[in-house]
């Protein structure tokens, strides 16, 4: 007998006034109690509609129904057939616009919560089962993989597993990608990303960190001189975009990117401990409406901030970031300045920043992606108080692989071009995929790619002579 | 990876190592710097590479102890090894067509020009190099630069040496004597390089400066490096660290430089606390 609940089974949480000065995780994950429970409400529809949600095709309903059944290591083995990080998408992914969106239950009450259900399979399965992955047989090939972010780590452990000896090559002193030097800690604990590149090490993949690919090698030189087979391009959507206005070089004014970095990779959360600082104020300006600027915003409460803002020129309905953390961000005390957009930052005489103007915006008509366009309203310019301000409106990739692979194609917004269902580029044994190919997505796309891509290198590399 | 496999006290706040880093020896060139870390709870912190030997497969660095991080630096010695290092970063030196270059080193920048100066030399460019100190205690790598230059001029500010005077006095002084310069490369403090450029804005001498913002990644993903060059927001580690220094924005990089300054002086002022209370529980 299914459990009729509307609503999903709650998941505990610190209280937000405590939560908000801390690093530690948000949410605190389902007993095997809750995940049974919450499992029951699965109806384990014949035609699977939540499944046509999920971009890598998650088993939903069988993983689902082996969790109402207490067999929590099979629905562990189940979703691995399809997804490599089940720990970190069950916690990042937007549910709500993916596998949640489609599920029966949510037609009246909410969805069945498939994303908290894979996050407690993937972390009893690390408590449980410390099984030690077995090395496969070399076949003798030799990939390379440029970037450890989601898509670079999926790639190289599905390969590792059919046998290929890969090496990884991160520019950063740690590999994760965005999953380290982006997402905060209290929302994707690092250890959980620690955990699975150890586990492609255990598989022989090699991760060589502090490589720089386009400075201390090429790709050409990777193909040519250090004997790989096929390289695989998995180096994301790096480059901050700034908003071009007046101020912005002023004291104060950070990227998302240096005030995350800073903060998650560098741990200037624990400053002076770790020696990385960061200026964080009293009054926070966070402009963007996606999840980077939820993760600065309550980032920045956490560091001690007394007001925070979000400046987002849309409303409440555009904005791209996970329900999940736009509630949360409401609960510790974010202040949301909708329909506003910054025209100007305005420093001290130390060049400090000061205050930043904005514009109040109003919604015209619709535009190319259908979303109506926000419009100044004339005359209604007004000072917000601020110390810091981090711009938070979009990153693209970085060119330097672009500007160093002459034969690698790219198009106007410096993404490199690949095919999508096996992710080829135009360079013959080089292959791409995550967010250099389609600018910032998720992380479930940039798995998705890796895995993709992983198959078509096989395919290329097995056929191909010795 | 990454061991110090010589270490050498150049004067009592300046220090040089030489570092196993066979990948990045391999592709270094002058005008590139490298990031590293000392240990894991450490900053990253960048440095010019002073020199490197390709078939040893290392890297020199030299750097001047001034906070925390410098400091637990200075503390690693021969055999002892870095956590991190990565490179070579930034775009190196181009000095394609120049006959003729001033090299001018401000203190530390002495050990950042070098490099150049050495490079320009070997390219059979004629090379006047002007270092500047405030005592003749500071000074350093004078054996080194005298062999990378035509003329080698080593100014102190107090005149300690027997050479009173700022380089820009003896840098306009040669030029005033008729010494025809198409490049001046001038490297060290923010101000020095400033006072360089109004000087050869004068003259109509082309001026490359090399900025050395505040950076963490070195890639180009931060933006903290950003720089104003000629009106254009520019990022010091992957456009630069060389800049055309007629076009730079000083007063803006000056600025941002002290950005951290009070956490600094905190990062560092703990680290002392912590090695005396160290002491006492000895
Ligand atoms: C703050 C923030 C929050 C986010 N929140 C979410 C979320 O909640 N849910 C979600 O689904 N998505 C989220 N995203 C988006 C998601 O993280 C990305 O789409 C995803 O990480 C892309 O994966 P990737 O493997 O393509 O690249 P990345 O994760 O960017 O990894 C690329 C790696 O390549 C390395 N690299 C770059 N250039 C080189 C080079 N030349 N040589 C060697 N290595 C190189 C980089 O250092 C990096 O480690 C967020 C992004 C950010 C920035
Ligand atoms: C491209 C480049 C090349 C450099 N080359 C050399 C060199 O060859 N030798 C040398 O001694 N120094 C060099 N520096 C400067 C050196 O990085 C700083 O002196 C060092 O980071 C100071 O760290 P600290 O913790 O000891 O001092 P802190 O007390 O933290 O800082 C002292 C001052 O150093 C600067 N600084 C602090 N952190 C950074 C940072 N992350 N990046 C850049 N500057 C910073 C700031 O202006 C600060 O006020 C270079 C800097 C750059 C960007
Ligand atoms: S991977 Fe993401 S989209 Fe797919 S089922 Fe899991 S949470 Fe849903
Ligand atoms: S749509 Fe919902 S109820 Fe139906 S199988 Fe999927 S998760 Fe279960
Ligand atoms: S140091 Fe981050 S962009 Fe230059
Ligand atoms: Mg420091």
């Amino acid at each position: 007998m299914p459990n009729m609940s509307l609503e999903k089974v709650p998941m505990p949480e610190q209280e937000p006034n405590v939560r908000n000065k801390n690093f530690k995780e948000v949410t605190l994950g389902y007993t095997e109690e809750m995940a049974v429970e919450e499992a029951q409400r699965c109806l384990n529809c014949k035609h699977k509609p939540c499944m046509q949600g999920c971009p890598v095709m998650v088993k939903i309903p069988e993983f689902i129904a082996l969790v109402a059944e207490g067999k929590f290591e099979e629905a562990y083995k189940k979703i691995q057939e399809t997804s490599s990080l089940p720990a970190v998408c069950g916690r990042v992914c937007p549910q709500e616009n993916q596998c949640e969106k489609f599920c029966v239950r949510g037609i009246k009450g909410e969805p069945v919560a498939i994303g908290r259900l894979e996050r407690f399979v993937a972390d009893w399965y690390m408590e449980n089962c410390k099984s030690v992955s077995e090395k496969p047989e070399s076949n003798g090939k030799k990939v390379a993989v440029v970037g450890a972010g989601p898509s670079g780590l999926t790639c190289a452990g599905d390969l590792a597993k059919l046998g290929y000896k890969v090496t990884v090559f991160e520019a950063f002193h740690t590999p994760g990608g965005v999953l380290v030097y982006g997402i905060p800690e209290f929302r994707l604990p690092k250890d959980i990303v620690a955990a699975e590149v150890n586990k492609l090490k255990e598989l022989g993949v090699e991760v060589m960190t502090n490589m720089v690919i386009g400075k201390v090698l090429s790709v050409e030189e990777l193909l040519n001189e250090e004997g790989y087979d096929a390289v695989f391009i998995g180096t994301g959507a790096g480059l901050p975009s700034f908003m071009k206005i007046e101020g912005e070089s002023l004291n104060g004014v950070y990227s998302a990117n240096e005030f995350l970095t800073r903060i998650n990779l560098m741990k200037a959360y624990k400053f002076p401990e770790y020696d990385t600082p960061v200026y964080v104020g009293k009054n926070v300006v966070v402009v963007g409406g996606g999840n980077v600027a939820m993760d600065a915003a309550r980032s920045a409460k956490r560091l001690g901030a007394e007001n925070v803002y979000i400046v987002y020129r849309r409303s409440e309905e555009e904005m791209p970031a996970r329900l999940e953390e736009v509630h949360h961000a409401k609960e510790e005390g974010i202040e949301f300045k909708l329909l506003n957009n910054p025209v100007k930052i305005n420093g001290d005489e130390n060049g400090w920043v000061d205050s930043v103007t904005c514009i109040k915006m109003e919604l015209g008509e619709p535009d190319k992606s259908g979303r109506r366009r926000p419009v100044p309203v004339e005359g209604s310019e007004f000072d917000l108080d601020a110390d810091v301000v981090v711009v938070a409106i979009g990153q693209t990739p970085n060119p330097l692989i672009k500007n160093t692979t002459p034969d690698l194609e790219t198009n106007r917004y410096g993404c490199i071009v690949a095919k999508e269902e096996t992710g080829e580029t135009s360079k013959t044994g080089v292959y791409a995929g995550g967010d250099v190919v389609t600018g910032a997505a998720t992380v479930i796309l940039a798995m998705g790619a890796g895995k993709t891509a992983a198959a078509s290198i096989d395919e290329y590399l097995s056929q191909r002579k010795k | 990876m990454y061991k110090i496999v010589r270490k050498e006290v150049l004067n009592p706040s300046v220090s040089l190592i030489e570092v196993e880093a066979p990948y990045i020896a391999r592709k270094a060139e002058p005008g590139q710097f490298i990031i590293l870390r000392v240990d894991e709870k450490g900053e990253r912190i960048p440095f010019t590479i002073a020199d490197y030997d390709r078939d040893k497969g290392t890297v020199t660095v030299i750097f001047q102890i001034v906070g925390k991080s410098t400091e637990s630096l200075n503390e690693l010695g021969e055999g002892d090894s870095l956590q991190d290092m990565v490179g070579p970063l930034g775009v190196a030196s181009n000095f394609e067509g120049v006959k003729k270059v001033a090299v001018i080193g401000g203190g530390l920048g002495t050990a950042i020009a070098y490099p150049q100066a050495k490079k320009l030399h070997s390219m059979g460019v004629s090379v006047d190099m002007i270092n500047g100190f405030r005592n003749k205690d500071l000074i350093i790598i004078e054996d080194l630069c005298k062999a990378a230059c035509t003329n080698l001029y080593t100014m102190t500010d107090d005149g300690s040496n027997g050479n009173q005077g700022f380089v820009t006095a003896k840098l306009e002084e040669l030029i005033n004597s008729g010494e025809k310069y198409d490049l001046v490369v001038a490297i060290g403090p923010l101000v020095m390089m400033k006072a360089v450029c109004d000087l050869t804005r004068k003259y109509d001498i082309k001026t490359i400066v090399s900025m050395n913002p505040i950076m963490i990644d070195g890639t180009g993903m931060c933006g903290g490096c950003r720089i104003t060059v000629g009106g254009e927001t520019k990022f010091a580690c992957v456009d630069g660290p060389d800049f055309d220094g007629h076009l730079v924005d000083f007063d803006s990089a000056i600025a941002r430089s002290r950005m951290f300054k009070n956490q600094e002086a905190e990062s560092r002022e703990r680290a002392h606390k912590c090695r005396l209370e160290g002491m006492n529980n000895a």
